[in-house]
């Protein structure tokens, strides 16, 4: 379980400091499906990274499984990102020199799993995704859907318990996020934890909790 | 950071990006390490070789493997023939060449040359010889290059090195004088203390050996008749060994058997005049100062290929970071780039090296004014200095790498200054 207490978070320009989370307060238990939606500049991709443990607010908490996230020394975070968490980003972010499968074979291997093992994971993740006759190729011989499910499938190998998306239909067409969108349902209902940040309301309805966010403020759940 | 694991997949991210990298940037990479190598190697080698090639010179046309000459107080070596005779019983001892020697003022215009004219003359070293046993063991028949070589019969005639003739050496000195207008066929005067002879010039040789450019060759047989030598002692025995004997293990047998209390006894080594030796380990130096410039350049290119190679990836570097990979995993797979670059750089320019530079080099030595020079690359010296590389190519690899890595992961993915 995943809790934010009066979370801020705020970004200084020489004198000018900017606002952008004022005091959130949010739990996301194990297995749910939340969508954080808001306008453009709203704060939800902020609240994403605090959530993961890939910034660090400027106040507040963040507590996992009731263990706050200040506490944790950068490599333990880094182990928490690799083993508990999952990530999927707008732009893919995958690595443009290996393969679909390396891809998705690589945190597996930092998890220490051995070579054989992580490979056949990795190659059941991708079919999960529908890409198992797209295992050798690269990024750049993918389309943008396939290159998000790739990047799905990354993030859901190792079976973490949070799966979070920044985005994860921003640059597709609608066939292509319907399909990922298929797949995070698909993934929700095998128990998988989502939190999802989308500017998309079709998108987020299909979540089953919404927390809407305004000028860095929660103004609707 | 020395953890299997971040090894095992630094390695395995390594591997993805060179074997992905384009063709043209690995190979331009690869090229500027085999360049550098070849720098650290090469350019020492040959200022080094520039040296050991007069060296060589010495010992093939005039030491031989082993020297034994007259002691500072004697005018020549006491029971020379007990000396030679036992020499030869050695099976070690493949050839040896006696040798005459006397300081001898060489005159040509003395038929010519009127009272107030200026004597035509030049100081040198006479030598006597056997023809036959001295081209044996130095080959000095090989730099003759006007007229021709003495044969045992040769009487009255001489072989004179090409320093000692004007038309060889035009340079005017006064404490170094040469013969003008002489050539094959031309009378010259010798004069030895008080004893006067005339020679006919039967060759000129020419070698970048001093001790054979500036000196006089005549038989042996009429030399100790010049000086008035009967006794049968010589001034010098030049021992050539059979190929794979010490020399130092002959010098060591002559001690062992009492002969340098009549002579002195030298290998090739110590024969080598100290200046030598001296302008050797300067090279050297002057050698290992570039060749240290040279490491540097290479280092800072690795650097500045490497911090763009990183710089350009920064956004896949936090990427890395943010699902999780170590900073020390991905450090390694940069440190394991540059190493890879190292090694196959230093491996094909020792490929060039040894298969190709060495013995071309040898074959055909750079004509330098003093000497042949050759490329001296010894393997352990080699070995050592592709350590060298390694190494500062993995911490010219390294240093861009962690600085990379090790900053803010969400500023990376996001390409946030």
């Amino acid at each position: 379980m995943i809790e934010v207490r009066n979370l801020t978070k705020a970004f200084r320009d020489g004198e000018v400091e900017t606002r952008v989370l004022k005091g959130i307060n949010l739990k996301a238990s194990n297995g749910e499906f939340i969508a954080i939606i808001g306008r453009s500049g709203a704060g939800k991709s902020t609240l994403m990274y605090q959530m993961s443990l890939l910034d660090e607010p400027t106040s507040g908490e963040v507590l996992i499984d009731d263990q706050p996230a200040s506490k944790l020394s950068a490599s333990k975070k880094t182990y928490f990102r690799l083993i508990q968490f999952g990530y999927v980003f707008q732009d893919y972010a995958l690595i443009p020199e290996l393969t679909a499968l390396e891809n998705v074979l690589l945190p597996l291997l930092m998890q220490n799993i051995p070579l054989r093992t992580a490979r056949q994971q990795a190659r059941e993740s991708l079919a999960r995704v529908g890409l198992g006759d797209h295992l050798n190729q690269l990024p750049s011989q993918l389309s943008g859907g396939e290159q998000q499910r790739v990047s799905i499938s990354r993030a859901v190998a190792h079976r973490p318990k949070v799966l979070f998306a920044d985005e994860p239909t921003a640059n597709l067409d609608n066939q292509s996020s319907q399909l990922v969108m298929d797949t995070f349902l698909e993934l929700h209902r095998s128990g998988q934890t989502i939190i999802m940040v989308t500017h998309e309301e079709i998108y987020a309805r299909l979540a089953e909790k919404i927390i809407h966010l305004d000028d860095g403020q929660i103004v609707a759940i | 950071m020395f953890s299997g694991l971040n090894w095992r997949v630094g390695f395995f991210l390594a591997w993805r990006q060179l074997w992905r990298m384009s063709l043209w940037t690995n190979g331009l990479i690869i090229f500027v390490m085999i360049l550098t190598f070849l720098n650290l190697v090469v350019i020492s080698g040959v200022l080094v070789g520039l040296i050991e090639g007069a060296v060589q010179a010495v010992r093939t046309e005039y030491t031989s493997d082993v020297i034994v000459s007259t002691l500072k107080d004697k005018d020549y070596i006491d029971n020379s023939q007990n000396l030679i005779n036992l020499i030869r019983t050695w099976p070690q001892v493949s050839r040896i060449t006696a040798r005459y020697r006397a300081g001898a003022i060489l005159e040509a215009n003395y038929k010519t040359r009127r009272d107030k004219d200026t004597p035509n003359t030049a100081a040198a070293q006479m030598i006597g010889i056997d023809p036959i046993a001295e081209n044996e063991v130095t080959g000095l028949a090989s730099h003759i290059v006007e007229g021709h070589y003495l044969a045992p019969g040769d009487y009255d005639k001489v072989i004179i090195g090409h320093f000692l003739l004007k038309q060889y050496l035009p340079i005017e000195s006064p404490g170094f004088t040469t013969l003008e207008n002489v050539g094959i066929g031309s009378k010259i005067r010798i004069q030895i203390g008080d004893v006067q002879r005339e020679v006919e010039i039967k060759g000129i040789l020419k070698s970048k050996v001093d001790e054979v450019s500036r000196s006089i060759y005549m038989l042996d047989s009429q030399f100790r008749s010049l000086i008035g030598r009967n006794d049968g002692n010589v001034d010098e025995v030049a021992i050539k060994l059979n190929d794979g004997v010490d020399p130092l293990a002959i010098k060591d047998l002559l001690f062992e058997r009492g002969m340098n209390n009549y002579a002195k006894i030298q290998t090739y080594v110590d024969a080598q005049p100290k200046f030598l030796q001296d302008i050797k380990a300067t090279f050297a130096l002057l050698g290992n100062v570039i060749s240290s410039i040279g490491l540097v350049v290479a280092s800072i290119t690795i650097f500045i290929v490497i911090f763009i190679n990183a710089l350009t990836r920064r956004k896949f570097i936090g990427i890395l970071k943010g699902i999780g990979l170590t900073r020390e995993a991905i450090e390694l797979s940069y440190i394991f780039q540059s190493f890879f670059y190292a090694l196959v750089g230093s491996a094909v320019g020792l490929l060039i090296l040894y298969l190709i530079l060495v013995p071309t080099i040898a074959a055909h030595p750079i004509n330098f004014p003093f000497s042949d020079g050759i490329l001296v690359a010894p393997v352990k010296e080699t070995i050592f200095r592709i350590g060298l590389l390694v190494l500062a190519t993995i911490v010219a690899g390294y240093i861009p790498a962690r600085m990379i890595v090790r900053q803010n992961t969400l500023d990376s993915i996001l390409g946030r200054k």
